[in-house]
């Protein structure tokens, strides 16, 4: 009979035996594609969260690569981005914000640097919070610092298309995930032979979103939830797809995905936003990956509401270790933490050096938390 | 040793008080100065407590202060951790017969008389469960707004012939976990947060005197070492185990314990139990070969009834804790500072 510790533990989607089950499907899939390394890319920090914190690599078959792509919206945002926020909180603006991007660095400083320097900057868990300080304090301008991808960006939408008050304005520092996934297929050093799509992502856009990627770039896309065996049923879909050639869209989590997605977030989405090029942050520049307030909103955004002087964050050169973070490389699939020298050491959650250190979603962040990620593979007792 | 510089202007933050990294940092830099020869178990070991020789015997000596916040929560208060902290502190270094306790305790002017009764209370009960009395005490008071409401230091002495100590580890021993992990620090930190979770989650803070007397006399010698998973929980109890004995420490996941409202609430809160504070739980490491044995006199004890064997000392990676999680390995880190200060 089982007791009340195993019952509880038999999670449909964290059930060891089909675990092992998936594992073995996959290294056959990844032998049968006769060829190794089989590289994918998965584009999503929860998804990193979820292969890191039930170790799923040391089940991973060794010829599979599961590279972390930029799925860290925290970590791609840009500097000069970070420095508009920095700005205005120098400025006597209230800046509002996310937890995690307090400890971003920008160019010379972060907002927690800026706020130990006495600018004004409140940590919200959403942008309703930051609405209601602005409703609660007439008097002040307050910023909400708006980071995240498409998931996120939808309910900065759904707030502004409710109605702010006058004094509340938006920073967008949203990010749109689809144009970035085009840029990585095509960079050369990558190799990217498929992709694990981030499963709440598609639940606003829809699968359909992906149908144009997959025919311009004949790459297959397997849409992921965040359980373990979610993951590894989507990867054993996605190498399957690898071997046999077939550049398709699966959707491998429609107990939360469908084909069109959130119609009505969408129609929010890209009433309230629309698509800019910009850079992020150690990738390149994202044609169309930064979402940035529709004309029809213009009164509400902050780039537009105040004129955003940054000379005055030039009096402070850039930390010298700075020079020594491979963010970037990491965010574009080229590099892996444990590349990094400073990682683990110089770099650390408590004095992080560069974004991917800072947020819970940032690949250095998850692996130190996780203990590094060596290869466990062969630890036995 | 000489302690490393220390950057003008740093400050001490809760975290060096969350019982991980940083406080370990903290008191190597600062404190372990203050430790010189000693015959037997000093400061510099850095174990639950001292041992100084004593004849044929030893004399073992441990203290510790409590702030939780709240004072009281579900299944007890900071007056029966105050005398179970203390008392599980000497029982891990294989001191089950306690001598006396000390209690001091600090008060925020303005505290409520009744709360004080209500904490004296619960001291005598944890007192009368572990057989123990406290012989010597003190009483300060501060202005309002100096303190928190109530601080309690305990120090505890008793007499054993055998110390048990935590770096008895050798490849191949088992490692016994003496019930459900994390329920002290998920049952203070739903309380903090008014998390209104069904089922039971309340501390597991209780005296282990009694249940350490029965495995110590079911394995005798084969009891290796012992530690109670405090402040950084199992994680941090097992990286001492592991980085003091220099071996690699296997933990299977899956045989870990864990009562359904602790599991419900650290799913809520994305916080791992492993990495939070108990107060009536040890962590046993015999020799293989007595594992069942102790095993079956912890489960016979009325605070062991869950127990279980959840690791096993390894060869590989020293000083590392390997997490097998039924899924696939990682390494356990531990914890850097602690999601929760003031936990006991």
């Amino acid at each position: 009979m089982p007791t009340p510790d195993t019952q509880a533990r038999e999670l449909k989607f964290r059930d060891p035996v089909r675990a092992r089950q998936l594992a073995e499907a996959l290294a056959r899939e990844v032998s049968a594609v006769g060829r190794a390394p089989v590289q994918v890319m998965h584009v999503c920090g929860s998804h990193e969260q979820a292969i890191a914190r039930f170790g799923l690599r040391a089940a991973f078959p060794r010829d599979l690569q599961v590279i972390m792509g930029p799925g860290c919206p925290v970590c791609i945002t840009d500097m000069p981005e970070v420095d508009e926020a920095v700005a205005l909180a120098l400025e006597g603006k209230r800046v509002a914000t996310y937890g995690d991007m307090l400890r971003v660095p920008g160019t010379s400083r972060s907002l927690a640097d800026a706020q130990a320097q006495g600018g004004r900057v409140e940590v919200v868990y959403s942008v309703t919070q930051a609405v209601e300080i602005a409703a609660r304090s007439p008097e002040d301008e307050v910023v909400f610092f708006a980071t995240g991808f498409e998931t996120t960006a939808v309910a900065t939408a759904a707030a502004l298309a409710a109605g702010v008050p006058a004094n509340f304005s938006v920073l967008s520092a949203h990010k749109y995930i689809p144009p970035a996934m085009e840029i990585v297929a095509e960079m050369p050093e990558t190799r990217v032979e498929g992709f694990l799509a981030a499963g709440h992502a598609a639940a606003i856009t829809g699968s359909a979103v992906f149908d144009a990627f997959v025919a311009r770039h004949e790459i297959p896309v397997v849409i992921a939830g965040f359980e373990p065996l979610d993951i590894l049923a989507a990867l054993v879909k996605l190498v399957e797809l690898v071997k046999d050639g077939k550049a398709d869209v699966v959707n491998m989590y429609p107990r939360v995905v469908t084909r069109e997605g959130n119609k009505p977030a969408q129609a929010i989405l890209w009433k309230v936003f629309r698509p800019v090029g910009g850079r992020w942050r150690g990738i390149a520049h994202i044609p169309n990956g930064n979402l940035r307030l529709s004309d029809d909103y213009a009164h509400l955004d902050a780039r537009r509401r105040f004129r955003i002087d940054l000379s005055r964050l030039w009096d402070q050169a850039p930390p010298a270790l700075s020079a020594r973070c491979i963010c970037g490389d990491i965010m574009a699939g080229l590099k892996q933490p444990s590349d990094c020298l400073i990682f683990g050491t110089d770099c650390r959650p408590e004095t992080p050096v560069g974004a991917c250190m800072v947020s819970s979603e940032g690949s250095c962040r998850i692996w130190h938390t996780y203990g590094g990620m060596p290869d466990l593979r062969e630890v036995r007792q | 040793m000489t302690p490393g510089p220390t950057p003008s202007g740093e400050r001490v933050g809760l975290k060096h008080g969350a019982g991980g990294r940083a406080m370990r940092t903290l008191i190597e830099e600062v404190f372990l100065t203050l430790g010189g020869p000693v015959d037997g178990v000093g400061l510099a070991a850095l174990d639950d407590g001292a041992a100084l020789r004593l004849g044929d015997q030893w004399l073992v000596v441990t203290t510790d202060s409590h702030v939780v916040q709240p004072a009281f929560f579900p299944g007890g208060d900071i007056g029966r951790l105050a005398i179970c902290g203390t008392v599980n502190d000497l029982a891990m270094m294989g001191c089950t017969e306690v001598l006396g306790l000390t209690c001091a305790v600090v008060l925020e002017e303005g505290y409520r008389r009744e709360d004080l009764l209500r904490v004296r209370d619960s001291m005598r009960q944890a007192c009368q469960e572990a057989g123990a009395t406290v012989i010597a005490g003190d009483t300060k008071v501060m202005g309002k707004g100096e303190l928190d409401g109530i601080v309690v230091n305990t120090t505890g002495v008793g007499l054993t012939r055998r110390l048990v100590r935590d770096d008895g580890l050798r490849p191949g021993d088992k490692v016994i976990l003496t019930g459900t992990a994390g329920d002290h620090g998920l049952a203070v930190l739903a309380a903090r947060r008014d998390l209104r979770i069904e089922g039971d989650l309340v501390s597991d803070v209780a005296p282990l005197n009694g249940l350490v007397r029965s495995a110590l006399d079911a394995g005798g010698t084969e009891v290796v070492a012992m530690k109670d998973p405090t402040r950084g929980g199992v994680a941090s109890a097992l990286h001492e185990f592991a980085s003091k004995a220099r071996v690699g420490i296997l933990l299977d996941g899956p045989t870990v314990p864990l009562s359904p409202g602790t599991m419900a609430a650290a799913e809520i809160l994305g916080i791992d139990p492993l990495l939070v504070a108990n107060e009536g739980k040890a962590l046993i490491g015999v020799r293989a070969g007595a594992a069942e044995r102790v095993l079956a006199a912890v489960r016979a004890h009325p605070l062991g009834r869950r127990a279980a064997v959840v690791a096993t000392a390894i060869p590989e990676r020293p000083g590392q804790i390997v997490l097998d999680t039924g899924l696939g390995k990682r390494i356990l880190a531990e914890a850097e500072g602690d999601p929760l200060p003031r936990i006991c």
